[in-house]
C-alpha cells in the first residue's frame, strides 16, 4: 500500500447498530434500579472521586449503554465507594451496587 | 329562557361548554365543521395518565347533552360580528345566527409533519405521527410497518413542529412528552421483544400521574436519549436511519430503525384567525386566540360577550380543556345576567 | 420511498432563472479537474440551445477558495466580485452565470448580505471606483450553469442521441446525484429543490431517462473543506467524509456519480484512487470504481459528442465502462491522442484501481 502522509479517519460517533451492550444488559437484569436514572448529574456532582479525577458515575452509565464496555470498566475503577451518590439519587438507583457489580464483571464476563 | 349562546367548535371543550350551559338553562347552538362532534379526542385511541380509552371520554360528554342545545354540524363559522350588543354568526356557507353571547372553542390541528422536510415524512417508508400510531392501535392493537410486519425498533421524535424557530412554532405543545411516554410503554407491551427509544429536548412531565408513567416506561425498558432528530434517511427494506447527538455524552450518533413516531404539534386551527379578524381581535405571539387575562380572566376575551375554553388559546390537554368549558360556561351565566 | 412526496417538496423550491443573454464566468481551477466540461457547456448553449453567451477573457478568480481557507477577508473578496459584476455591465449583459458552485455560494452570499446591509454595498462600490475606476450593477439573475441545463433539460432529451440506460438490459442507469454544499445548503430558496431532496440533477438524471437513487449519506458533504484539503495534514479528515459517501452509496450499485461542484466531482474521482492505493478498497464493478462525471460531461453524452473532446480521458477513475454501458460510439485508440492525433503515450496504471480492461 501506498503512503501519501494522510490516511482516512475512523468515525467517533455512537454506532447503535453495532454497539456491544452485554454489559448494560447484564447491569439492567442484575439491578432492578439500573434503568431509572434520568441522568441529573446529582451523583457526579457530590462524588469524591469526582474532585480528583475526570469519574462521572452519571456519565459512566451512559457510556455503558453505548457499547462504551473496555474503557467503563477501567473508569469504575476510579470509584472510592464512599457511597455519596446513593445517598443524592432522587430516583433510589443504587449507585454503588452498579459500581460492584460491574467490578465483578471485569473477573466473570471477560475472564 | 330567551338568551341564546353560540358555542364555536364541537370538541371536548366545546361540548362540554354547551352541556353546562345547557344546564344552567340557555338555548346553546353548537357549531361543528366536521360531520360529527368530539374533536380531535375522536381520533385518539388512549388517554394519558391512566391509558383509558378515548372514547369514553367522548362518549361520555356527548351524552351530557341536553334538549336545549342545537347542533350544527358540517357547518363552518367564517365570522362573527358584534352590533348592538349582541352577536350575528356567519357560516360559510352564508347562513347567520344570532345568540347574545359566544363561547369559541375551536381547538387545534397537528402541525403538518411534512414541513420538517429533513425528517422525511411522506417521503421515506415507515416513519408516522402520533395519531397515525394512534389509528394503529385502533385497528391493529399494535404498530404495523408498510410491509405489515411489526417493528422491532421503535424511534419516538420529541418536539416535531413545537419549540421550532425554522417552522415559526417556538413554543411548547404541552402534551406530546407525556403522548411519546404513554406510546413507548403501549408499544413495548404490544411488542415486548421490541427496542424503543425516546428522542427527547426536554422531558416535560408536569401534570398528575405523568411522572410515574416515565418511570414505568424506564422500568419496563424503553430507552430515553436527549438528543434532538437532526435528519432521517432511508435504509434497505423500508427502515428509516436516524441521526442525533447523545447530548450527556456529547457524542453524535447513528442508528437504524424499522419505525419513526414524529410527535407532531398543536397548532392553531384553521379559520380561527378569521373569526378573530372579524371580532377585531388579533391572535396572540404563538398564532392562538389570546384570552384577556391568563391568571384571572383565562376564559375571557378581550371583547365582552366572547369567551374561551380548551385548545383555542393554546396547547392544551383534555383535563384543563374540560375544566376551562365549564368555567367558560359559567362566565357567560355571570355575563348574561348583567355580571 | 414515496416519489410523490420528494415531488410536493420540489415544487415548492422554485427559483427563477433567466432564458437568455449570458453573462459567463468560468471556473479558476476547474479546467484542471474536468477540461472541457466549461467548452462543453459553451457548445451546448450555443450550438444545440442557439443561446447567447458571453464568455469574458477578462474576469478573474473570484478568490473563493482563498476567502474559504481564510486567507482573504470579507471585504476583499466582496470588491472583487464588484469587479466581475463592472465587466458584467460593461458587456451589456444582465444574467450571471458560475461555472463553480463554490463562486455561486458566493454570490448568492453577497449579494444577500448587500440586501440586508446596503451600506456594505455603498462601501465596495467605493472600494473598487478607487482601486479600479470602474463602477458595477447588481445582475438582474443569478444562476449557476447547472440551473441552466436543468431549465433545459427537456430540450436536450429532444434532441438526445443516447439515454441513460444500461443498452444491455434496457433499464435506467442508477445514478448518484451529489450537490455541492455551496449550492443550496446555506439559502435554500436559491436551490432548485430545496436543500433537503435537491432536483437539479435529479431532474436532469430523470429527463434524459436514468434513475436518480437516495442512500443514506446523500446530504453529507464531499468533504472538500479548502483549509482541510488545502494542508496535508487535515487531508485525512477530508478524505474520510468522501469515503463515508462511497460506504454508504455502494449496497445500492450507482453506475456513476454526478455532481455539479468542481470540488466535489474531483474528489469522487480522486478519492476512489487514494483510497485504492492507501487501503486497497475499491468501489463499483470489478474494481474500476465508481465513475464521476460533471453534468456537463452528462449532457454532452446524451447528445452524442465524442468522450475524448469532452476531455473525459483525463477521468483518475475510468469513464469507458460507463460509455460501454451506455451503447455510446467512441474510438478507444483516440483516448491517449493529442488534439493534433499525436501520441501522447499511456498513463501508468495504479495498482489497486483498475484502469485499463
Amino acid at each position: 500500500m501506498v503512503d501519501f502522509g494522510y490516511g482516512s479517519v475512523k468515525t467517533n460517533n455512537f454506532d447503535l447498530d453495532t454497539a456491544k451492550t452485554e454489559l448494560a444488559s447484564y447491569l439492567a437484569a442484575n439491578d432492578a434500579t439500573f434503568n431509572l436514572c434520568i441522568a441529573c448529574g446529582a451523583c457526579a456532582a457530590t462524588c469524591t472521586a469526582s474532585k480528583f479525577t475526570n469519574f462521572s458515575f452519571r456519565n459512566l452509565t451512559n457510556q455503558i449503554r453505548r457499547g462504551e464496555e473496555e474503557s467503563s470498566k477501567k473508569e469504575a475503577a476510579k470509584c472510592m465507594l464512599c457511597g455519596k451518590c446513593t445517598l443524592v439519587c432522587p430516583r433510589n438507583v443504587n449507585t454503588r451496587n452498579i459500581i460492584l457489580l460491574i467490578r465483578e464483571t471485569v473477573q466473570t464476563i471477560h475472564r | 329562557m330567551d338568551k341564546s349562546v353560540a358555542v364555536i367548535g364541537g370538541g371536548v371543550a366545546g361540548i362540554e361548554t354547551a352541556a353546562e350551559l345547557g344546564k344552567l338553562g340557555y338555548k346553546v347552538m353548537l357549531f361543528e365543521r366536521d360531520s360529527e362532534l368530539g374533536g380531535n379526542v375522536r381520533n385518539w385511541d388512549r388517554l394519558f395518565p391512566s391509558r383509558r380509552p378515548a372514547k369514553e371520554v367522548v362518549e361520555n360528554a356527548l351524552a351530557s347533552l341536553n334538549g336545549g342545545i342545537s347542533i350544527y354540524a358540517s357547518t363552518s363559522i367564517s365570522s362573527i360580528k358584534k352590533e348592538n350588543g349582541a352577536f350575528t354568526i356567519h357560516s360559510s356557507d352564508s347562513k347567520q345566527f344570532q345568540a347574545q353571547a359566544v363561547v369559541l372553542t375551536t381547538g387545534f390541528e397537528l402541525f403538518p409533519a411534512e414541513k420538517k422536510e429533513e425528517y422525511g415524512y411522506g417521503i421515506f417508508e415507515n416513519i408516522i405521527t402520533s395519531r397515525e400510531l394512534e389509528k394503529m392501535f385502533s385497528d391493529y392493537g399494535k404498530p404495523r410497518m408498510t410491509n405489515g410486519k411489526p417493528p422491532h425498533r421503535v424511534a419516538f421524535i420529541h418536539c416535531v413542529g413545537s419549540r421550532d424557530e425554522k417552522v415559526n412554532r417556538p413554543y411548547c405543545s404541552k402534551v406530546c412528552c407525556i403522548t411519546a411516554v404513554k406510546q413507548a410503554i403501549e408499544v413495548k407491551e404490544a411488542i415486548p421483544t421490541a427496542e424503543i427509544f425516546c428522542f427527547y429536548m426536554d422531558l416535560r412531565m408536569f401534570g398528575h400521574g405523568y411522572e410515574q408513567l416515565y418511570k414505568e416506561a424506564q422500568v419496563k425498558g424503553v430507552n430515553f436519549v436527549r438528543g434532538r432528530l437532526s435528519e432521517t434517511s432511508e435504509a434497505a427494506e423500508g427502515r428509516v436511519i436516524i441521526k442525533v447527538e447523545d447530548t450527556l455524552a456529547s457524542k453524535p450518533m447513528r442508528l437504524t430503525t424499522d419505525m419513526v413516531v414524529l410527535m407532531v404539534g398543536m397548532t392553531p386551527a384553521t379559520g380561527t384567525d378569521k373569526i378573530l379578524q372579524s371580532l377585531g381581535l388579533k391572535t396572540n405571539e404563538d398564532g392562538f386566540a389570546p384570552v384577556k387575562d391568563v391568571h384571572l380572566a383565562s376564559t375571557q376575551m378581550g371583547v365582552e360577550g366572547v369567551f374561551i375554553a380548551g385548545a383555542c388559546s393554546g396547547p392544551n390537554n383534555i383535563t384543563d380543556s374540560i375544566n376551562e368549558a365549564r368555567s367558560a360556561a359559567l362566565q357567560v351565566h355571570g355575563y348574561l345576567n348583567g355580571e | 420511498m414515496k416519489i410523490e412526496g420528494k415531488r410536493n417538496i420540489w415544487k415548492a423550491y422554485q427559483k427563477e432563472i433567466a432564458d437568455d443573454d449570458y453573462y459567463y464566468v468560468r471556473s479558476c481551477i476547474r479546467q484542471n479537474f474536468f477540461p472541457g466540461s466549461e467548452t462543453t457547456f459553451l457548445r451546448i448553449l450555443r450550438e444545440v440551445l442557439k443561446k447567447n453567451v458571453y464568455d469574458d477573457q477578462h474576469h478573474t478568480t473570484c478568490t473563493g477558495i482563498a476567502y474559504h481557507c481564510e486567507v482573504v477577508p470579507f471585504e476583499t473578496i466582496m470588491t472583487v466580485v464588484g469587479r466581475k459584476f463592472a465587466l458584467m455591465k460593461e458587456s451589456g449583459f444582465r444574467n450571471f452565470v458560475p461555472s463553480c458552485v463554490t463562486s455561486f455560494g458566493l454570490y448568492t452570499e453577497i449579494l444577500d448580505t448587500w440586501e440586508h446591509h446596503p451600506k456594505v454595498e455603498e462601501k465596495i462600490h467605493e472600494n473598487l471606483k478607487l482601486a479600479t475606476g470602474r463602477n458595477f450593477n447588481v445582475p438582474n439573475n443569478l444562476a449557476h450553469t447547472s440551473d441552466i441545463i436543468f431549465k433545459f433539460r427537456e430540450e436536450i432529451a429532444q434532441q438526445a442521441k443516447y439515454k441513460l440506460i444500461n443498452k444491455a438490459t434496457g433499464k435506467p442507469l442508477k445514478v448518484v446525484d451529489h450537490i455541492g454544499c455551496h449550492y443550496a445548503k446555506m439559502f435554500p430558496a436559491k436551490g432548485v429543490g430545496g436543500a433537503e431532496y435537491p432536483y437539479v440533477l435529479a431532474g436532469m438524471v430523470e429527463s434524459w431517462g436514468g434513475e436518480v437513487i437516495d442512500y443514506p449519506e446523500r446530504r453529507h458533504c464531499c468533504g472538500f473543506g479548502f483549509r482541510q484539503y488545502m494542508v496535508n495534514a487535515n487531508r485525512g479528515y477530508s478524505l474520510s467524509a468522501s469515503k463515508k459517501k462511497f460506504e454508504s452509496m455502494e449496497p445500492f450499485k450507482p453506475d456513476f456519480i454526478i455532481s455539479n461542484c468542481p470540488g466535489c466531482g474531483f474528489f469522487f474521482d480522486r478519492w476512489q484512487y487514494a483510497l485504492a492505493e492507501m487501503e486497497g478498497k475499491t468501489y463499483g464493478e470489478d474494481g474500476y470504481g465508481i465513475p464521476s462525471l460533471t453534468y456537463e460531461e452528462v449532457a454532452g453524452l446524451v447528445l452524442g459528442f465524442d468522450p475524448w473532446e469532452m476531455g473525459m480521458q483525463l477521468h483518475q477513475v475510468t469513464v469507458d465502462p460507463l460509455l460501454d454501458k451506455m451503447g455510446i460510439a467512441y474510438n478507444p485508440d483516440d483516448k491517449f491522442k493529442g488534439i493534433n492525433k499525436e501520441d501522447l503515450g499511456r498513463p501508468e496504471s495504479p495498482k489497486n484501481l483498475r484502469f485499463y480492461k
